[in-house]
């Protein structure tokens, strides 16, 4: 049995819920099980935002990600809280252009996307969750980017149907970044 | 096969109700359930249906009362404080035998407690919740695709029985989203000639009420409704059964605790222990057979609980204490870990407590 535990983290406003909605709904395109947990309590009044996805092949147990497969971090103290909790072999994705620190450990794959400064220059600022995703696509053995627009077009409110020409734009420039 | 989208439990809940029938929904804000209220509040409008924010949970278990008087479909939904303060009018709903549907996703107590998920309000559910000899059918949904089935569910179970169906949820799957698809809703009809619906001076007028000032009159009422539930106690418990064919430890939880140890469970297995799971989904009725069937069985008991082991008396009522009933819990709005749940196993499959 398959199964990857995603764990996204940083800041209220940073887009990590959507950045998690969005590999829950490319994991149900893909035909897998999936469970999508937000963060709501007191962390999340405190301004940090987190979210737990879980892509499995068997029905999904528990929705709670307590050694995840998969970080996500969006700022430092994310990257600091969860580090050690990522099993031995996984991949931690950092956005490089808010988090300077470099992971110490090395039974992990880590990837460095400066990924706030490409949104930036791609003319999408406030994308830069999903230019972290673009990477993902790239490294998960689980998902692939194909089929990564009609996720997008199921996210995005139909009357905001010029946000996934956008989001297409972020994902792709995070899949082409070469670290 | 009907599209299957991503949808959060709370908002599961009240497309099924929707679909259900459900045109009249009654609330007050509260974390973590507040997203069934959106649902209805962007909704019934569309639908001709009622969304209404009540002034308090005590006002709006009351509009509640009303509208099931007037044979609606009805529903209510809150979190354990403010399920408190429906104490009065639930009791009155059951004391009139009318059918409402009520939904508690519950958070951390006792008091105003905290707003992380909780199974601490077992108890209060499945011994009443108000004043008076009386139960609610209460269903403990473990997916997001049964908060949608055991809504609908609810909403039969109410009018059938023309009693009061609980969802004892809890913050976690209220919050969390899965894939989820509404091909299966089948909405049962039940005659309601009780209901107060204008007699357009062709009948006697109908009478909702739950005083009895005379108290051979109100023993009566009592005895009926109790023969009632033995029906409901005889025909209506469910459980799901996980690995339980040569399980030497049952381990027992429902809702969230369920999918946590359902890791457990498999992780104990691969361990070479013989551990199976029963998750009871209607914990009033209790099911009881599937528990006494499991004491001939097996070795010991194991119940997973976000409280304080409420569940473990029914388990040991159930069982005729046959056998020893352990606790693995967390409470306040923590949840164990599939670990902490492994670990009990092993303990319970030594024969610790």
């Amino acid at each position: 049995m398959k199964t990857t535990q995603i764990l996204i983290a940083g800041f209220g406003g940073q887009g990590i819920l959507f950045a998690g909605k969005f590999l829950a709904y490319k994991g149900l395109l893909e035909d897998l099980q999936v469970s999508w947990l937000p963060s709501y309590g007191p962390e999340m009044r405190g301004g940090t935002a987190n979210c737990n996805v879980i892509l499995s092949e068997e029905p999904v147990g528990s929705p709670i990600v307590t050694s995840p497969d998969v970080l996500i971090a969006m700022n430092l103290p994310s990257l600091q809280k969860y580090v050690d909790a990522v099993v031995p072999g996984g991949q931690i994705y950092v956005d490089s252009t808010l988090i300077a620190e470099k992971v110490e450990r090395t039974d992990v794959e880590v990837y460095y996307i400066p990924a706030t400064a490409m949104a930036n220059e791609a003319g999408v600022p406030t994308l830069a969750n999903m230019v972290m995703m673009g990477h993902v696509l790239r490294h998960n053995p689980q998902l692939t980017f194909e089929g990564t627009e009609v996720t997008v077009q199921k996210l995005v409110p139909p009357k905001k149907v010029e946000l996934v020409g956008l989001n297409m734009k972020a994902l792709e420039a995070g899949r082409d970044y070469q670290g | 096969m009907a599209e299957r989208v991503l949808m959060k439990g709370n908002e599961a809940i009240a497309e099924a109700a929707i679909q259900a029938g459900c045109r009249h929904y009654f609330g007050y804000p509260i974390t973590p359930q507040t997203e069934v209220a959106a649902y209805m509040a962007k909704k019934m409008p569309k639908i001709g249906g009622v969304f209404l924010q009540a002034e308090s949970e005590v006002a709006s278990i009351n509009m509640v009362y009303g509208a099931a008087a007037a044979g609606m479909r009805v529903m209510t939904s809150s979190s354990s404080p403010g399920i408190s303060l429906m104490g009065e009018g639930l009791s009155y709903i059951a004391g009139s035998d009318v059918p409402a549907f009520v939904v508690n996703v519950q958070r951390g107590g006792p008091g105003l407690g905290g707003i992380q998920p909780s199974q601490s309000d077992y108890f209060q559910a499945t011994r009443g919740g108000g004043h008076g000899d009386y139960h609610m059918i209460v269903l403990a949904p473990a997916s997001v695709q049964e908060m949608a089935s055991l809504t609908v569910k609810g909403f039969n179970l109410a009018d059938k029985y023309s009693m009061i169906a609980m969802i004892l949820a809890d913050g976690t799957i209220g919050q969390m989203m899965e894939p989820i698809s509404f091909e299966d809703v089948e909405v049962e009809h039940y005659d309601k000639p009780w209901a107060l619906t204008g007699t357009e001076c062709k009948r006697k007028h109908n009478i909702v009420n739950s005083l009895y000032l005379q108290p051979d009159v109100l023993e009566k009422k009592n005895f009926e409704r109790y023969e009632k539930y033995k029906v409901v106690e005889a025909s209506e418990a469910l459980h799901e059964s996980y690995l339980m064919d040569d399980a030497d430890v049952c381990v027992v939880a429902f809702g969230i605790a369920a999918r946590v140890a359902k890791n457990a469970v498999v992780a104990a297995r691969g361990e070479g222990i013989k551990a199976g799971m029963i998750r009871p989904i209607t914990l009033w009725p209790f099911p009881k057979q599937a528990l006494s069937q499991a004491a001939d069985q097996v070795k010991s008991f194991l119940s997973v609980e976000l409280s304080m082991g409420q569940m473990v008396e029914d388990i040991q009522l159930a069982t005729g204490c046959r056998r020893p009933v352990s606790l693995c819990n967390r409470v306040g709005g923590m949840i164990p870990s599939p670990d902490q749940v492994l670990e009990s196993i092993r303990k319970a499959a030594k024969g610790e407590n």
